[in-house]
């Protein structure tokens, strides 16, 4: 295996299962992000982009309500606050940058909550590309706004219609397109998932949030804390604030959306919790855990928050998890609704669902904590609040 | 029958249709029509819920052949079943192939009559242990090149294909196009040497088959067109659009 190869895998995992014509494309865009990502201008370009733009840093806030109701330190990284209201901006902010230099033109992305593909529709109208974003039909009903905020800026957004008609066909839809349109063409993949590089790039990228957590606990604790919590959709919001904290001795909880039960029919599970009940198998160009039928036919994930709702997850979650190196869970749609309400009365603010994940895991096991935790508040919960009401009026 | 035995009669029609469309009890006896109607090998697709490499055509396809029950085992039922003397190919994604143990699979097809297998989601970078499986049991694993695969990838690919190389007519999906460019040209020059190659994606017409042969290609391979057609329950037509397009194959060599 040469030195391209070895780079791309955790373990056995991730790698770049891609059909031939999308090789090239994607070495394209491996070779220009290692060479952008060494360049102290490209850095400073990102930055200036991040502080002014986006409004990072964002706070590390200590949730004084919520710490005295379960009897421990906790602090919310407040992902909430970046433009666009969820963490996904960072991520696209910084591979934009990298089209830019590329000479791509147009943008495409595929999006499920409509977050990853609003932050794709912000970068496009700034920085002046043509955005084009595949969102499957299910998805579309259930996040009107954010597809009207995608319009308002500018994006396109194109219906998908194959397949289970949300997030894993927005994915094969989009990299059917880029692979006749790559030669103008940029695929802004949203998570910490798909083929070499997109799991390290978009790691990368997001690790600025775990970078000033880092910064932050310090000044306010005078040490690490004992355990982050983040919730788990492909893994961009995990990773990043994980990352930074690999080396040291800070218990990393993943929580995966549980749905409605961890069991499953012939084609759907009821839960997206790829790394907690998923096996060893290929989707979106890498080597991960899949949720999948005996035969390897993919099954349709659910869970409240369409954020979460995936039937895979990023490869180097997969090998974290293996090793032990860090908790996975999960959190059903009641716990997540629980988080969704607590985190709203006790503190003054609304989480997205997939957030909420993360908090209604906490609510139900405080002891996993330690006596100082960060819970990552990835986005806030105002593209929620038509399916929460709906979900209540059931 | 060997991959590379039917290339001794080459040029080539090589037909590819998805297996379980409409109905895996059908599959057997329309690979039996494809081959007396003149094709020379048959693709077998494997039907899987997330095509990335198909057009709607094949994708419409797979998820009949998946709602009508096809699963891995009833294709390699259907494949034994069909009985034909040509090489049967067996084409589908990575997943359904690992999920299954790349060893078992690779036996299952040799145990069927499949000479061969095709994964378009697999480059050469990540085969070496389905290469390993194949070589084990005696199953050609055939690569595909692109047009815009650079000369030393090209050439990666040529050492590592064995059967035949797969020649991707052009960027993009599977599906029925109406021309054949410039750059599938070029590609079938620039592949041409000691492994056969044959030239699929977007070959609907007589005319697309006889010119990539014309061009230097060894056979050309036919999908949605006649997926199409099986769609649409018109088999006599099925039957006649291979019948011309191997007689298109056959002229073109002549030329
Ligand atoms: C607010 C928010 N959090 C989390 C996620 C899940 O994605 P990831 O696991 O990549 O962070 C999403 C996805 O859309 C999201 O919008």
């Amino acid at each position: 295996m040469n030195q391209a190869q070895s780079a791309a895998k955790f373990g056995r995992y991730g790698g770049c299962f891609v059909p031939e014509t999308l090789v090239q494309p994607v070495m394209e865009v491996a070779s220009a992000y290692s060479r952008l990502k060494a360049s102290p201008e490209f850095r400073r370009e990102l930055e200036e982009m991040l502080k002014h733009f986006a409004g990072r840093p964002t706070p590390l806030y200590f949730a004084k309500n919520l710490s005295r109701d379960l009897g421990r330190r906790i602090y919310l990284k407040r992902e909430d606050l970046v433009h666009g209201g969820a963490h996904k901006l960072n991520n696209t902010l910084g591979q934009a940058l990298v089209a830019k230099h590329m000479g791509k033109t147009r943008l495409i992305a595929e999006t499920g909550a409509g977050q990853h593909g609003v932050a794709t529709a912000i970068v496009g109208a700034n920085l002046g590309f043509e955005t084009q974003v595949y969102m499957g039909e299910v998805d579309i009903e259930r996040q009107k706004m954010n597809v009207y905020r995608m319009e308002l800026m500018g994006a396109e957004v194109i219906p998908v219609r194959s397949g289970s008609r949300t997030l894993k066909d927005a994915i094969n839809e989009a990299m059917r397109d880029w692979s006749s349109s790559f030669e103008n063409t940029y695929y802004l993949f949203g998570t910490a998932a798909g083929p070499h590089p997109f799991p390290s790039m978009v790691r990368d990228f997001q690790s600025v949030i775990g970078a000033e957590a880092r910064g932050q606990i310090q000044e306010a604790e005078g040490r690490l804390p004992d355990s982050i919590v983040a919730c788990v959709g492909g893994g961009s919001n995990a990773m990043g604030i994980f990352a930074p904290f690999l080396k040291d001795d800070v218990r990393l909880i993943a929580v995966e959306a549980g749905g409605r039960g961890l069991g499953h029919d012939d084609k759907t599970a009821d839960h997206g919790a790829s790394l907690g009940c998923g096996q060893d198998g290929i989707l979106h160009g890498s080597l991960t855990r899949i949720l999948q039928d005996p035969h390897g036919q993919i099954l349709e994930s659910y869970s409240i928050a369409a954020g979460l709702d995936y039937p895979g997850v990023g490869p180097e979650l997969a090998y974290l998890a293996e090793r032990g190196r860090i908790k996975t869970a999960t959190a059903d749609d009641r716990a997540a609704l629980r988080g969704f309400r607590t985190l709203s009365r006790r503190e003054g603010i609304i989480p997205a669902l997939e957030s909420a994940h993360a908090v209604g895991y906490v609510l139900r096991e405080p002891e996993a904590l330690g006596d100082l935790a960060i819970i990552n508040v990835s986005g806030r919960g105002d593209k929620d609040l038509a399916t929460v009401m709906e979900y209540e009026n059931l | 029958m060997k991959i590379s035995e039917a290339f001794r009669n080459k040029p080539l029609l090589i037909v590819y249709i998805c297996a379980g469309d409409p109905s895996p009890e059908e599959t057997p006896d329309l690979v039996r029509r494809l081959v007396r109607a003149g094709a020379d090998i048959v693709e077998l697709g494997l039907p899987h819920s997330d095509p990335i490499a198909d057009g709607p055509t094949i994708q419409a396809a797979a998820q009949r052949a998946i709602a009508a029950g096809m699963n891995t085992d009833l294709y390699f039922q259907a494949a034994a079943d069909a009985n034909v003397d040509c090489p049967l190919i067996f084409m589908g994604y990575y997943n359904m192939v690992y999920a299954r143990g790349l060893d078992r699979f690779a036996r299952d097809c040799a145990k069927s009559g499949i000479a061969g297998m095709i994964v378009p989601d697999l480059p050469p970078e990540e085969a070496g242990p389905l290469r390993e499986a194949c070589r084990r049991h005696g199953v050609d694993l055939i690569f595909l090149a692109a047009p815009n695969t650079p000369p030393e990838r090209l050439q990666m690919i040529q050492e590592n294909t064995s059967g035949f190389l797969y020649l991707v007519a052009r960027a993009g999906v599977t599906g029925a196009r109406s021309d054949i460019q410039e750059a599938t040209r070029d590609l079938i020059a620039r592949a041409s040497g000691d492994v056969p190659t044959a030239v699929g994606f977007g070959i609907s017409t007589p005319e697309h088959a006889a010119e990539v042969i014309r061009s230097g290609a060894d056979a050309a391979i036919v999908g949605s067109a006649c997926v199409d057609l099986i769609a649409r329950g018109e088999l006599d037509r099925l039957e006649q659009l291979v019948r011309q397009m191997k007689e298109a194959v056959r002229r073109a060599k002549t030329q």
